[in-house]
């Protein structure tokens, strides 16, 4: 029994070996699809990216960086086939340009700032710390980032705009932004609640999640861009991200739809 | 809608950080360029190396390991803080600091290059002169080598001037205080600005341009001699 079961197994497995690179080599071959990330959204977007893959079967190669940047480069013929901005201006233009596929734009995810710091018992749960004199408040760039930009609105709803002007320290980026708080370098800061969230909570520190009503939503679109029109891959992944599947994890992130 | 204010608050910013690291390179790089054209120390090698460091690191290397050693957690940022002084990181300060470091070896190697083409033998006449070490230097040295130090303050000038990863990384973007010429032209190009874009970006291409030309020109004297 024992020898002629060894004697089978060797062979069976080479089959199902077989069969599966077999199943996998098209597959392989046949999807890729070259995603541009708003970077808010890199931690969600490298999840999904692997439940996609394991789900359809198809590559998903991300790139990661400022809205305004890969705007330009889309412009300049980067090699695109999505993108997942971190506002709605940016995709409606490329479209209006025609840089996108007509139709093909939706809100993927609705962003949520919030006050945070990296120090425990520092921000409390209504932004009263904005009245305290803390050295520097890290925002990003109203000009570039919508998160920036929702940040001001906030203050100015506050009141605070000018008393709290003199000590923001502003990040290019989201990203930037966040890096100047946990460095500890400023105090708090408003940042994407994706960046500072783990499995539906806050991972650590101390947070106040600004409500929607403070500020203009900040609706974050997808759109297919031109050099994906033909691409199956680009619009599976799409359809995708509006599954309820993958809303959960999004949701987890601390995104609202 | 031309050159607008606060391009020129960038502009006189630049100025003044990149004036000031010429000036303090200078002064501090010296006795080190001094040292390192006439050792023969083992310790030679491992400075020169680390002098040179700036050369190949990226920016964003040096901007991120300051921002964390000058941070309140950061050794740099508790003593300042212990001290009762304020932080680095977001103020004109800890720019100059950053630049000190980005530009070193721009202040050093001219130098060093020049104090090894003078030699040993100036020194030694002027020392069975009766010279005393400070005079030797500035009154042998100092004019002998003055090609090395203008090219030195030319370069630690220019390169302070192009400085873009690490004051983007440590700055914070202050508008009259940490943000300087290259991260204004970075937010313009981001905000698609082109217009304004082009002021500063096609005034820096000129301005480099004069540099490398005067950088030449200072130099060729020296070659043909």
């Amino acid at each position: 029994m024992k020898a002629q079961r060894s004697r089978i197994s060797p062979s069976l497995k080479l089959i199902s070996q077989a069969a599966l690179a077999l199943a996998l080599l098209p597959a392989a071959h046949a999807g890729e699809v070259a995603v541009a990330v708003a970077a808010n959204f890199t931690a969600p977007m490298n999840k999904l990216a692997a439940m996609f893959e394991k789900a359809i079967g198809d590559k998903v190669v991300i790139s990661s960086g400022a809205t305004g940047k890969f705007y330009a480069q889309i412009v300049n013929g980067a090699p695109f086939d999505v993108l997942l901005a971190a506002d709605d201006t940016t995709p409606e233009k490329l479209e209006k340009e025609g840089k996108a596929v007509k139709d093909t734009r939706y809100t993927y995810a609705i962003g949520k700032l919030v006050l945070w710091s990296p120090q425990g018992n520092y921000v409390d749960g209504e932004g009263k710390v904005l009245t305290s004199d803390f050295t520097h408040i890290s925002i990003a760039n109203p000009k570039l980032a919508p998160y920036g930009a929702a940040a001001m609105e906030t203050l100015e709803k506050l009141k605070l705009t000018d008393s709290i002007k003199p000590r923001i320290v502003t990040g290019e980026n989201i990203g930037q932004t966040y890096q100047f708080v946990a460095t500890g370098n400023a105090p708090l800061g408003f940042v994407a609640l994706s960046q500072v969230m783990q499995d539906g909570k806050v991972s650590k520190g101390s947070y106040w999640i600004v409500p929607e009503t403070m500020h203009e939503a900040i609706r974050q679109d997808a759109i297919l861009l031109n050099k994906g029109a033909d691409n199956d891959s680009a619009k599976a992944l799409l359809k995708y991200l509006k599954s309820d599947e993958a809303r959960a994890v999004i949701k987890t992130f601390g995104y609202g739809f | 809608m031309q050159f607008t204010a606060e391009n020129w608050q960038a502009v006189l910013l630049t100025l003044r950080l990149a004036g000031l690291t010429t000036l303090l390179l200078l002064i501090l790089c010296t006795p080190l360029a001094w040292w390192l054209a006439h050792t023969r120390s083992r310790w030679r090698a491992p400075i020169s190396a680390v002098v040179a460091l700036p050369l190949v690191l990226p920016p964003t290397v040096i901007g991120f390991y300051l921002l964390v050693l000058m941070g309140p957690q950061g050794p740099v940022g508790q003593l300042m803080q212990s001290m009762g002084l304020k932080l680095l990181p977001f103020t004109f300060n800890g720019l100059l600091i950053g630049s000190l470091v980005y530009s070193m070896p721009f202040a050093v190697q001219p130098l060093q290059r020049a104090f090894e083409a003078l030699g040993r033998r100036p020194m030694e006449v002027a020392a069975t002169l009766g010279a005393a070490p400070l005079d030797r230097f500035f009154s042998v040295a100092f004019p002998m080598a003055r090609n090395g130090f203008l090219t030195a303050a030319v370069m630690t000038f220019a390169h302070t001037v192009g400085e873009f990863g690490v004051v983007l990384m440590l700055g914070g973007n202050i508008p009259g205080q940490t943000r300087v010429i290259s991260v204004q032209i970075y937010d313009h190009v981001e905000a698609l600005e082109y217009t304004q874009a082009h002021w500063l970006a096609a005034g820096m291409l000129v301005f480099s341009f004069i540099v490398l030309l005067s950088i030449h020109l200072l130099q060729r004297p020296q070659s043909c001699s």
